[in-house]
């Protein structure tokens, strides 16, 4: 679908509105209106718009707008903010009860995916929790139903419990008394789709929960729901009490907009997300990921990076200036260090890079390894550290500054090096051309430190 | 006007209509309610009261462009006809759904006699596709026609055994292959079998697959493309199967799949919960695909030809007009 983002949107609102420090209520209502009908065409259910949006207003004529964002931004940032907070910041996870087994219900509308979604759990939690599954097939009105459980059950090598299409009341009960017979940890019960204004059915499970007194009764949702998605959750939770929220689906390119109406409404979290069609593909739900599918906008994450670091980078373009002007020292290099290390695990960085993520030798990877350019440079004195020819020329100063950080005299020529490559290859900045940017890439394509070397 | 008060006249009409109006009830409780409640407020027409209305189509799925879109239409009747009373306003609200709507007269669907029909099934996983075509060969085998089944959701667990069961209930043969993943394969097999039984019409079950799945969606052209091959003019009609509890999602649903596989027509499933399928009308007003057939249970009656006026009737049944129930 090709909306907008809302980013854009916003600034198109605000094109009259040229930087300033804070913004003011018309402003804000201006703003609030594209932020409105930005979550409705995410799905999101109205009355909860109206609410979260009324918030959302509060906090944005209050706060003043932070250095490196534009108003736009600034006010993308309270939505995103808030929809985090509102969608759970904490990962939700499932709770086991203490005697064995847990007991698991699988509750929704026909088609959510709860049949899929039971196996995808069993999977997650004998690899996770590593405990031993019981998958149990009450469904016993859609035709195919069980044999489908059956062979989600052979798909993921969890046994099914199935008595055939009997009573699923007693089939839950019985199911029971076989786990614990068994020696299962954990039992997972596949409930028939209904429709949450089924009174039958809905009493049916009713009689189930009575029976098996579950340690969660999950709801499954289907992403691609629209406004009824708040009142079905709603309902099921009224009647029911749910304790959390399976979102099914999510690989598709809806919006997802049903997540932060029925977490609103319920206030039950939203645990898992299924994201594909094998028995792998379920994870823990990331509100910030939902968070930026609801605003159209990939960039969200960013864009919350972009305003924290709007000091460091005043910081790094007063280290670029240095840099071209070739003053460039010790003090400016440790200060990009603290900069990267603010970034995060080097390994992190890397897990979050498609394809990265499984790589066994990120184990490998030295989180600690640029740690010592920081001990190296603090083992120097003041003088040293503003005038790096200093070093250069004494290689008692080498000794002094090896011996003090705890590093080989070879480290500190390393570090030498490194400062000088720096200060040539800003240098040609000046005289900029492609040939000569190739060229330079070539040369820092070998860093002459070996990051993981100790002495 | 006058279309909608001779609606529904004949008794079987009404039994027929039965079962979608107390699906329909159950949701005026929920949206229609306000509608009503704003309707018999006296409310002047005015800003506040157009605001309300529009939230109320909002909260059916109708989607945002198509809502504005009315709400403009809806103004300027009302400027027109000089209309100042919500009661007068009734009629022109309806008037203007049914002019958004488009192609009327492509309601029924595309079966022939003499010839093999072919209708191909295709949606999302989970909207409902295999009790559809279990819904739609009951009607045809109601009409007297001779029906076949090809099981081509060769991915879904239980998707074969859910359409055979189907198939001994309604005395249907089901085509399958047992331990293949190539649905084209599967449909192929019945292509042939329905052209050496001399079968009136073969009704393809797919997979579910998310529009957004690229290789999914080349498999769903082949298949297509394998039924043209096998018989001209097939298939006769491509039917997108959406769930009534769909939000905007629906909008692109049928966007990609009309790209892939020229849909034909739309079936829309589970009209008897708490959602109306509000963004089958933005589906059929941005593509111009008519709305075909409708679902609104899980037996195998549970489903009838679309009817934009009766569907209309049935939202605003006991709002707009007395309700004829009560």
């Amino acid at each position: 679908m090709s909306y907008e983002n809302l980013t854009q949107r916003l600034n198109m609102t605000l094109r009259r509105i040229v930087h300033k420090d804070h913004l003011t209520e018309k402003e804000v209502d201006e703003m609030m209106k594209e932020v409105r009908l930005s979550l409705l065409e995410a799905d999101v259910n109205i009355r909860v718009v109206n609410s979260f949006v009324n918030d959302v207003k509060q906090k944005a004529l209050g706060e003043k707008i932070m250095k490196g964002l534009n108003p736009g931004e600034q006010v993308v940032k309270i939505v995103s903010d808030e929809l985090i907070k509102v969608l759970g910041k904490e990962e939700a996870t499932l709770n086991f009860s203490k005697t064995r087994p847990s007991v698991f219900m699988l509750i929704g509308l026909q088609g959510a995916g709860k049949t899929t979604h039971a196996g995808k759990l069993a999977k997650f939690i004998e690899k996770n929790h590593s405990k031993k599954v019981l998958l149990v097939a009450c469904d016993i009105y859609r035709p195919g139903a069980i044999d489908q459980l059956i062979q989600v059950g052979k798909d993921t090598e969890t046994t099914v419990f199935s008595e055939g299409p009997i009573n699923p009341v007693t089939i839950s009960k019985d199911a029971l008394k076989y786990a614990k017979a068994n020696d299962f940890d954990t039992v997972i019960i596949d409930t028939a789709g209904r429709l949450e204004i089924d009174e039958k059915l809905i009493q049916e499970l009713k009689d189930i929960k009575k029976e098996v007194s579950p340690t969660e009764i999950l709801l499954t949702v289907d992403s691609m729901m629209g406004q009824k998605a708040a009142d079905v959750a709603d309902t099921f939770n009224k009647e029911l009490g749910i304790t959390g929220v399976i979102l099914t689906k999510l690989d598709g390119d809806e919006r997802g907009g049903a997540a932060l109406s029925v977490k609103m409404v319920t206030g039950v979290p939203i645990k898992f997300s299924g994201i594909g069609e094998k028995m792998d593909d379920i994870e823990v739900f990331y509100p910030e990921r939902v968070a930026s599918r609801i605003l159209g906008m990939g960039d969200v994450l960013t864009l919350i990076e972009k305003a924290e670091d709007a000091l460091d980078e005043e910081e790094s373009e007063k280290l670029m200036s240095k840099m071209m002007s070739g003053t460039y020292d010790y003090n400016d290099l440790l200060k990009q260090m603290k900069m990267i290390k603010k970034m995060g695990k080097l390994s992190g960085l890397l897990r979050m890079i498609p394809g990265f993520s499984n790589l066994s030798q990120l184990r490998d990877i030295d989180d600690n390894a640029l740690d010592f350019i920081t001990v190296i440079i603090q083992s120097m004195t003041k003088e040293e550290r503003r005038d790096p020819s200093l070093i250069a020329y004494s290689s008692s100063r080498k000794r002094r500054i090896a011996y003090g950080s705890g590093r080989s005299v070879s480290d500190v020529n390393k570090l030498e090096q490194m400062l000088e490559k720096q200060k040539k290859a800003f240098k040609m900045f000046n005289n900029i051309d492609e040939s000569k940017m190739e060229e330079m890439a070539k040369r820092f394509g070998n860093s002459p430190i070996d990051f993981n070397k100790r002495k | 006007m006058g279309i909608f008060t001779k609606l529904f006249k004949t008794k079987a009409q009404k039994e027929k209509d039965k079962k979608m109006v107390l699906g329909v009830k159950r949701q005026k409780e929920y949206s229609f309610g306000e509608l009503k409640r704003l309707l018999e407020s006296n409310k002047k027409i005015d800003d506040s009261f157009y605001s309300e209305l529009e939230e109320i189509l909002i909260l059916s799925d109708i989607g945002i462009d198509y809502t504005l879109k009315y709400m403009d239409l809806l103004k300027k009747a009302v400027k027109k006809n000089k209309i100042s009373s919500v009661q007068e306003l009734k009629d022109v609200m309806l008037d203007e759904f049914l002019e958004l709507y488009v192609g009327l007269d492509k309601a029924s669907l595309n079966y022939q006699d003499g010839r093999l029909n072919v209708f191909l099934f295709v949606g999302v996983n989970g909207s409902g596709k295999t009790t559809s075509i279990a819904k739609v060969a009951n009607m045809l085998i109601k009409e007297g026609k001779k029906v076949l089944i090809a099981a081509g959701d060769t991915f879904r667990a239980g998707a074969v055994n859910q359409l055979n069961v189907w198939g001994d209930r309604l005395g249907v043969k089901v085509i399958f292959k047992d331990n293949t993943s190539d649905p084209s394969s599967v449909i192929y097999e019945g292509l042939k079998e329905a052209k050496s039984g001399n079968y009136d019409i073969l009704l393809c079950d797919t997979a579910g697959r998310l529009q957004n799945k690229v290789n999914l969606m080349k498999e769903l052209e082949k298949i297509s493309r394998v039924i043209n091959r096998e018989v001209s003019g097939a298939p006769h009609e491509t039917l997108l199967v959406i769930d009534a509890t769909t939000g905007q999602n629906g909008l692109s649903q049928a966007k990609i799949f009309n790209e892939t596989t020229k849909v034909t027509g739309v079936i829309l499933t589970k009209l008897d919960g708490s959602s109306k399928g509000g963004i089958v009308l933005s589906i059929n007003n941005t593509l111009g695909i008519p709305i075909k057939l409708y679902g609104y249970g899980e037996t195998m009656d549970d489903m009838d030809k679309f009817n934009i006026e009766s569907y209309l009737y049935n939202l605003f049944n006991g709002i707009l007009f007395e309700d004829e129930d009560e």
